[in-house]
């Protein structure tokens, strides 16, 4: 008889391969554990089409299950897709501290209308989008104008 | 039949997708360097989805790498906009937004889709492709409306690739199928939401719509420019040297 809620605490904590001060139950990726014999099948969702990531954090949570002495297998949920209103209150406030503005209110990314992102380092409002595209398919990349910071922002989808 | 379609809108994402990370490395800017790539693994993989998709409903046994690897030129079934050549900076972002520009709604509609992964694969994708638009749309702006090099060579973007894009619109025999079945949507009611946003951009950017262009097509049937065959060449040679190897 496999402790599904075990599983589930064991699978939620595992940190993500590229910003490790989250985990997985921070992202809200984490759909459910549900048992199927004696294999708890961990049902996570996939944040981008192609991050890279998405295999490193599926195969993470597999050890670690393992290591724990519980066999398990990844199921992919693609419906309905991830978004970031599902990262935690704990989770945005962990990338914030990290130096990663979180992601701003909804998933909407509105044609050209951007929603103010605060510095994570000062809180200013006064911010620049410097590239829509960061150093993972998650992440956008801006610059204050009040503490003169480069950071990255967790981009909204 | 249906994986037929499927396999029209896998090719799509992935010769873009190849098309996007020829430029890593020759990016004018770090930035875009960074972004290109990250378009191009949205596309590649929205490809993989389709390709395993489309390969289970063909019950041939093909899984995702025999179908990007192991088909010919004339097996692809890719439109002809995204196997242009990158050219310069200009006709790469507006290559992009007139395919985004399409995709966007496209998915958008597919995410009401009879089959449950590409409903899946359709719910992701309209959010990720919500941004290239975004960022080509930018781009294309502030290059139409920059200096006179940068209009000029916008203007002969839209000269060398405005033909291509009749093609978005319409339905091959195996699409028609698919969205009789609830599968895919119509393409042709795509056309207002790409004409709006299509038309905001270039009024920003201060360039012209052409008028009455004569749309080439072909790609759907499997006839292709020769690009396509350099573009498998480099793809697909490892996994041709190598069959049957996995990472
Ligand atoms: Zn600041």
């Amino acid at each position: 008889m496999i402790d599904l809620d075990r599983a589930a605490e064991i699978a939620g904590a595992v940190p993500d391969p590229e910003i490790p001060v989250v985990t997985v139950a921070d992202l809200g990726i984490l759909r459910d554990v549900v048992a199927d014999g004696d294999i708890a099948v961990v049902r996570l969702s996939p944040t981008y089409s192609g991050c890279p990531a998405v295999l490193a954090i599926e195969l993470a949570v597999e050890a670690s299950l393992r290591d724990a002495g519980i066999p398990a297998r990844i199921e992919r949920v693609m419906a309905p897709a991830w978004t970031t209103d599902w990262i935690t209150a704990g989770g945005r406030e962990k990338l914030r501290a990290y130096g990663i503005a979180p992601p701003v209110g909804g998933g909407k990314a509105v044609l050209f209308a951007a929603a103010a992102v605060a510095c994570p380092r000062c809180g200013s409002k006064a911010t620049d989008r410097v590239s829509e595209f960061g150093s993972t398919p998650c992440k956008a990349h801006y610059c204050c104008r009040d503490c003169r910071e480069p950071f990255d922002h967790f981009k909204c989808i | 039949m249906m994986h037929e379609a499927l396999l029209e809108i896998a090719d799509d994402c992935l010769v873009l997708g190849h098309r996007l990370s020829e430029w890593c490395g020759h990016a004018p800017m770090l930035e875009e360097d960074l972004a290109l790539p990250n378009m191009a693994l949205d596309l590649i993989g929205v490809a993989r989805g389709l390709y395993a998709r489309a390969g289970e409903l063909e019950d041939a046994g093909r899984g995702e790498d025999d179908l990007a690897y192991f088909r010919g030129e004339r097996e692809f079934r890719n439109c002809l906009l995204v196997e242009r050549p990158n050219e310069d900076f200009a006709q790469t972002m507006l290559r992009q937004l007139y395919f985004a520009a399409f995709m966007e709604p496209f998915w958008r509609a597919a995410s009401a889709s009879s089959d449950e992964v590409v409903h899946g694969i359709a719910g992701k994708a309209a959010k990720e492709v919500a941004y290239h638009i975004r960022h080509t749309g930018e781009w294309v702006i502030r290059m139409g409306d920059g200096t006179v090099e940068s209009a000029a060579r916008m203007a002969r973007a839209v000269d060398a690739l405005h033909r291509y894009t009749g093609e978005l619109f319409e339905s091959s025999p195996a699409a028609r199928a698919a969205e009789a079945a609830g599968v895919l949507p119509v393409r042709e009611e795509m056309r207002g939401d790409w004409d709006r946003v299509i038309g905001m951009i270039f009024t920003e950017a201060r360039l012209v719509l052409p008028e009455d262009t004569h749309m080439h097509s072909g790609g759907r049937a499997g006839l292709h420019g020769e690009d396509l065959g350099h573009i498998l060449a480099e793809m697909q040679s490892v996994a041709r040297a190598h069959p049957g190897a996995v990472w």
